[in-house]
């Protein structure tokens, strides 16, 4: 008998190796007391070499591990998406109260863990890597969601995340039986081809397969009416923490979206596509719609992310390489938008009394330029005012979308967008304008001293180069890439092309 | 040359964020007469005669999305950036004679608002066009938000909640607007590489029933934008509270956008749908003629009277367009500029009036002719201008307008000639409430009927002069605006069966009526 030794390209899967090794080795540095402090150091050289390694790779596409893996330019996109923002994380969490409850080293291997499991999941061309890796991802946030350890609703917002993201899961589990039942392969390739061998076109049993994968899916990347935990959520969740989950889980996600609807569900399109349309209108209603008076800044960005879901969900439906291009690029818009975001959160909450309340962020436009700025950019960004990245994104998307026949889709986007006005223009007319009736004068918190966050932990924070310098750097990109797009349109064509070329 | 006119203001702009608080206003005020010197030598080097494109700048901006950076200047806009231009200088110079709060700021985004401004004028993409249309109301909605007038003790609302109301209204135009334009383009390039140049949407036209819901689209940006009958419900909040500074430009310049895209844009790209919905514009357009004016009879704040009857002037502007005759257009392009040059000078009385008297209430007003006998004369001249007398370049512009709108739509014109007396009623009213018959109830109160300053009148003395100079050679205009208007409504004009003739022209025909062969001529 003979052993044929598989060929294995270790080139190709050398971002998840540095990415593991990185996992270890900063959990490891956790044990040895004087390596206790260089745990953000070494995460971010762990980043750093992952995200080497995967630009060494561009434009050369590769089926790694016996179809298991497919490293192309859609893949690494989304992992430099995500290794971005953790880079960002790992900043924002420099003096966070919880890396100090949790542990430093801890902490940040779990997050090197999310993001193995993001660049995983966005090579995933298999069910089953695509379940591993969606796991992989996942537990690791359940646990850092809770890295609050004193706070009531840090603990509630893991929790709440580990029991609908399990239900996720298992919904998606259980659709990918059915699949996997239909045409006997847990391939992407394999199932494209099983559904035609097997004449299983609108076949119920394909049809229940899909409907709950992307059920499970839509839980992962908080699509209406899968959203509900997603407020609650974001919310409690350390605030680094909920940048990171607000922009890469959603960035993995809908990579695999693209992937196995596109793909490996191709020949079905007519059966989801009206399905997925309409939860994209949806989402983009219930996400707008309840984003109107939330108070609190880390809500508002939650209902937000759910209408922007919707509309990146719109990328997904017309199943094209421009929807798919148009659908890379917003991510990537969506990333600088909500990282100068969360920045100015993360710095309020340490200034201020009043947390990530809109309260925290009054006046600050007189008072504090360089934070008001960043802010102000990332919600007219949101509200895809021209000028920034986030203009060109829906640009790009409903030019997408009415290329692939979904006018009417893209005419949701913009009735979306001017609900949305109504909240991200209060958050810019807080900090710039008079307030609209006189509060009393320095609103306390209910009882001084009652829990952690009454005393602020840092009235400078917002000076501190590793909070002003991710705001201003994801403001100036939001900018940048509104003025001058063709970067990143051909970073994102790239993307499109690797999947539909 | 276009670009340097565009990016001027925004370049000074910049500067003046790191220069110190006193000094900052004088750079704008520089950066803006910079601009104006700029858009004159452009004015200066135009050919007159041509319809064709001048100073065109045309490169790939996202070549992806099929997006150039393609700008240009003829007819229909060229005296739209002209004005932009002026109005600016006189808006920033006002505001560069007075303390102002947070000025790097404030000069910052005037100075962003007039690239804004320009860029839609300038913009011969229509992507790039629908980009600074929205672009241009986000300085503005910080200038008006921030730096506004609450009216919470008036029983109105706060600065910022007006401009929300404003932003909001505004705003949901222009992303209908944004979806139409992308329809346009994709159903233009039927399955072709995507391109959003105007020059090559207006050879690929678009299906009839494809332009009719784009058209729909379109005009309620452009309708929101001026504002007209009916979508004008941000106006009066949004006047209350702006700065008067930025309300000089804004009144002046941007409800002038609205108009110019119908000529730009939906006149040569949606043709069959023009002449399908001109009468529903025209009775729009009406409306806004009487409600605007009815409005301005009745109004007491002096910004509101100002306000409404601006909302008549431009539903004249409107008729002139849906005239769809080169007549209408022709006066519709005099008047858009000879309004703006009349309601900016109006703006800064308004001021002036308000830092002597302390209230914008024309009944607590009066008596100012006495001891401000130049102010008064000034505003005379632009009250004067305002009613359209015989002489000024308005008249001109209104006499053109209704002279197409009779070979038109004769109806419409006997409506619309209404208009023209209540104007005469509002504006005298506003001159008379505010510089002669001081009521009695404020006989001896301590009202400052000071003299026109220096400095002020610096500000003042050329709009007027422009106001003036325009009366004395509206030719000027005419002139050159006549080739590129004719042009754009050939493409449109039809009889009494507009649809029919077009469907049965040759392209030959076509271009003898560009070149004014009688219309007998031409039937099929």
């Amino acid at each position: 008998m003979n052993f044929n030794e598989p060929h294995i390209d270790y080139a190709g899967i050398s971002p998840l190796i540095a990415l593991t090794v990185g996992v270890c080795v900063v959990l490891l540095s956790a044990v040895f007391k004087p390596l206790r402090r260089t745990a953000p150091l070494l995460t971010m050289v762990t980043l750093g070499a992952a995200a080497g390694l995967l630009i060494w790779q561009w434009d050369d596409p590769k089926t790694l591990i016996t179809g298991a893996l497919r490293l192309d330019d859609l893949a690494i996109s989304i992992s430099l998406i995500s290794i971005l923002t953790a880079a960002f994380c790992v900043l924002l969490s420099i003096r966070e109260r919880a890396t100090e409850e949790a542990g430093s080293g801890e902490y940040h291997a779990l997050l090197l863990g999310s993001v193995l499991g993001m660049t995983m999941l966005a090579q995933a061309t298999n069910l089953v890597t695509f379940f591993v890796a969606l796991e992989t991802l996942s537990i690791p946030l359940y646990i850092l969601c809770a890295t609050n350890l004193r706070r009531e609703g840090s603990l509630e917002s893991g929790l709440k995340y580990l029991i609908v993201g399990s239900i996720g899961s298992a919904t998606l589990l259980y659709g990918m039986a059915f699949l996997y039942g239909g045409t006997g392969s847990t391939d992407f390739a394999g199932i494209a081809e099983g559904i035609a061998r097997n004449g299983l076109d609108g076949d119920p049993l394909i049809l229940i397969g899909i409907a709950m994968a992307a059920v499970g899916l839509a839980f992962k990347t908080s699509i209406a009416p899968f959203h509900q935990w997603t407020p609650d959520v974001y919310q409690g969740a350390p605030t680094p923490i909920t940048s990171f989950m607000a922009v890469a889980t959603k960035a993995a996600a809908f990579a695999v979206f693209l992937r196995f609807f596109d793909v490996a569900l191709g020949s079905q399109l007519d059966s989801w596509q009206p399905a997925l349309a309409a939860l994209a209108a949806i989402s983009i209603l219930v996400g707008n719609v309840g984003a109107l008076g939330q108070d609190s800044l880390k809500r508002l960005l939650g209902y937000s992310g759910i209408a922007q879901a919707g509309y990146m969900l719109g990328g997904v439906v017309v199943a094209t390489e421009s929807g798919t291009s148009s659908l890379v690029f917003y991510l990537a818009a969506y990333a600088f938008m909500n990282l100068a975001a969360f920045s100015v959160i993360v710095a309020r909450e340490r200034e201020t009394v009043f947390g990530d309340d809109i309260r925290g962020v009054r006046g600050l436009g007189a008072e504090r330029p360089l934070l008001a700025w960043p802010l102000t950019i990332s919600m007219l960004a949101l509200a895809g005012l021209p000028a920034t990245a986030g203009f060109i994104g829906k640009l790009y998307l409903i030019e997408a979308l009415v290329e692939g026949d979904y006018t009417w889709l893209a005419v949701f986007i913009a009735v979306g967008t001017m609900i949305s006005l109504a909240y991200y223009l209060r958050v810019v007319a807080a900090m710039w304008m008079r307030p609209e009736t006189e509060a009393a004068p320095g609103a306390q918190p209910v009882i001084a001293g009652a829990s952690p966050e009454a005393d602020p932990v840092d009235p400078e924070a917002g000076k501190r180069w590793y909070i002003a310098g991710p705001a201003l750097l994801a403001a100036a990109a939001t900018v940048f890439f509104g003025v001058i797009p063709q970067p990143l349109v051909d970073f994102a064509e790239h993307a499109g092309r690797s999947l539909f070329g | 040359m276009s670009s340097a006119i565009l990016w001027a203001p925004l370049a000074f702009g910049l500067i003046g964020l790191f220069l110190p608080n006193r000094a900052v206003g004088w750079w704008a005020t520089l950066g803006t007469v910079v601009t104006l010197g700029l858009a004159i030598a452009a004015a200066l080097g135009f050919d007159s005669g041509s319809s064709a494109l001048q100073y065109a700048v045309d490169e790939p901006w996202i070549s992806g999305l099929g997006v150039d950076y393609s700008l240009g200047i003829d007819g229909l806009n060229l005296f739209l950036i002209l004005l932009t231009a002026v109005l600016w200088v006189g808006g920033v110079a006002f505001a560069a004679f007075r303390e102002q709060e947070r000025p790097k700021t404030f000069y910052f985004l005037m100075l962003v608002a007039e690239t804004a401004t320009l860029g839609a004028f300038l913009a011969q993409d229509l992507l790039l066009f629908v980009l600074f249309f929205d672009l241009m109301l986000v300085p503005f909605y910080f200038l008006f938000g921030a730096w506004g007038h609450d009216r919470t003790a008036e029983g109105g609302p706060t600065a910022s909640a007006a401009t929300l109301k404003m932003i909001v209204y505004t705003l949901i135009g222009s992303l209908l607007m944004l979806v139409a334009a992308i329809a346009t383009a994709v159903l233009a390039a039927d399955g072709g590489h995507i391109s959003f140049s105007l020059a090559y949407l207006n050879e690929h036209g678009l299906g009839h029933g494809s332009q009719q819901w784009i058209f729909w689209f379109f005009a309620t940006a452009f309708l929101v934008k001026m504002p007209a009958f009916l979508l004008h419900g941000w106006m009066p909040d949004a006047y209350r509270a702006a700065p008067l500074p930025a309300l000089v430009v804004f009144s002046g310049v941007l409800a002038k956008v609205g108009a110019y895209g119908f000529l730009r844009v939906v006149l040569p790209l949606f043709p069959d749908a023009t002449v399908e919905f001109q009468e529903v514009i025209l009775l729009i357009a009406l409306a806004s003629i009487l409600y605007g004016s009815v409005m301005a009879f009745t109004q007491t704040n002096v910004r509101l009277i100002a306000g409404y009857s601006s909302v008549a002037q431009l539903g004249f502007i409107t008729a002139g367009i849906f005239a769809l005759r080169a007549d209408g257009s022709d006066g519709a392009v005099l008047q858009m500029v000879n309004h703006g040059l009349v309601v900016a000078p109006t703006f800064v009385i308004v001021a002036l009036l308000l830092e002597r008297t302390g209230t914008e209430d024309i009944r607590e007003m009066g008596g100012m002719a006495l001891r401000a006998p130049v102010l008064a004369a000034l505003f005379l001249i632009v009250a004067l201008a305002t009613l359209a007398m015989p002489g000024s370049a308005n008249f001109v512009g209104e006499f053109y307008i209704l002279n197409g709108l009779f070979q038109a739509k004769i109806v419409f014109a006997f409506v619309a000639i209404s208009g023209v007396a209540m104007s005469a009623y509002y504006a005298l009213r506003l001159y008379q409430g505010t510089m002669h018959n001081r009521p009695p109830s404020v006989q001896n109160q301590g009202l400052l009927s000071r003299e026109i300053g220096v400095r002020d009148a610096l500000v003042l003395v050329p709009l007027v002069l422009c106001i003036v100079g325009l009366a004395l050679y509206p030719q000027l205009i005419l002139e050159r605006t006549a080739p590129k208007v004719q042009q754009t409504v050939a493409r449109v004009q039809g009889g009494e069966t507009p649809e029919a003739k077009l469907a049965g022209m040759s392209k030959k025909e076509l271009e003898k009526l560009v070149t004014g062969v009688p219309d007998a001529g031409v039937r099929p």
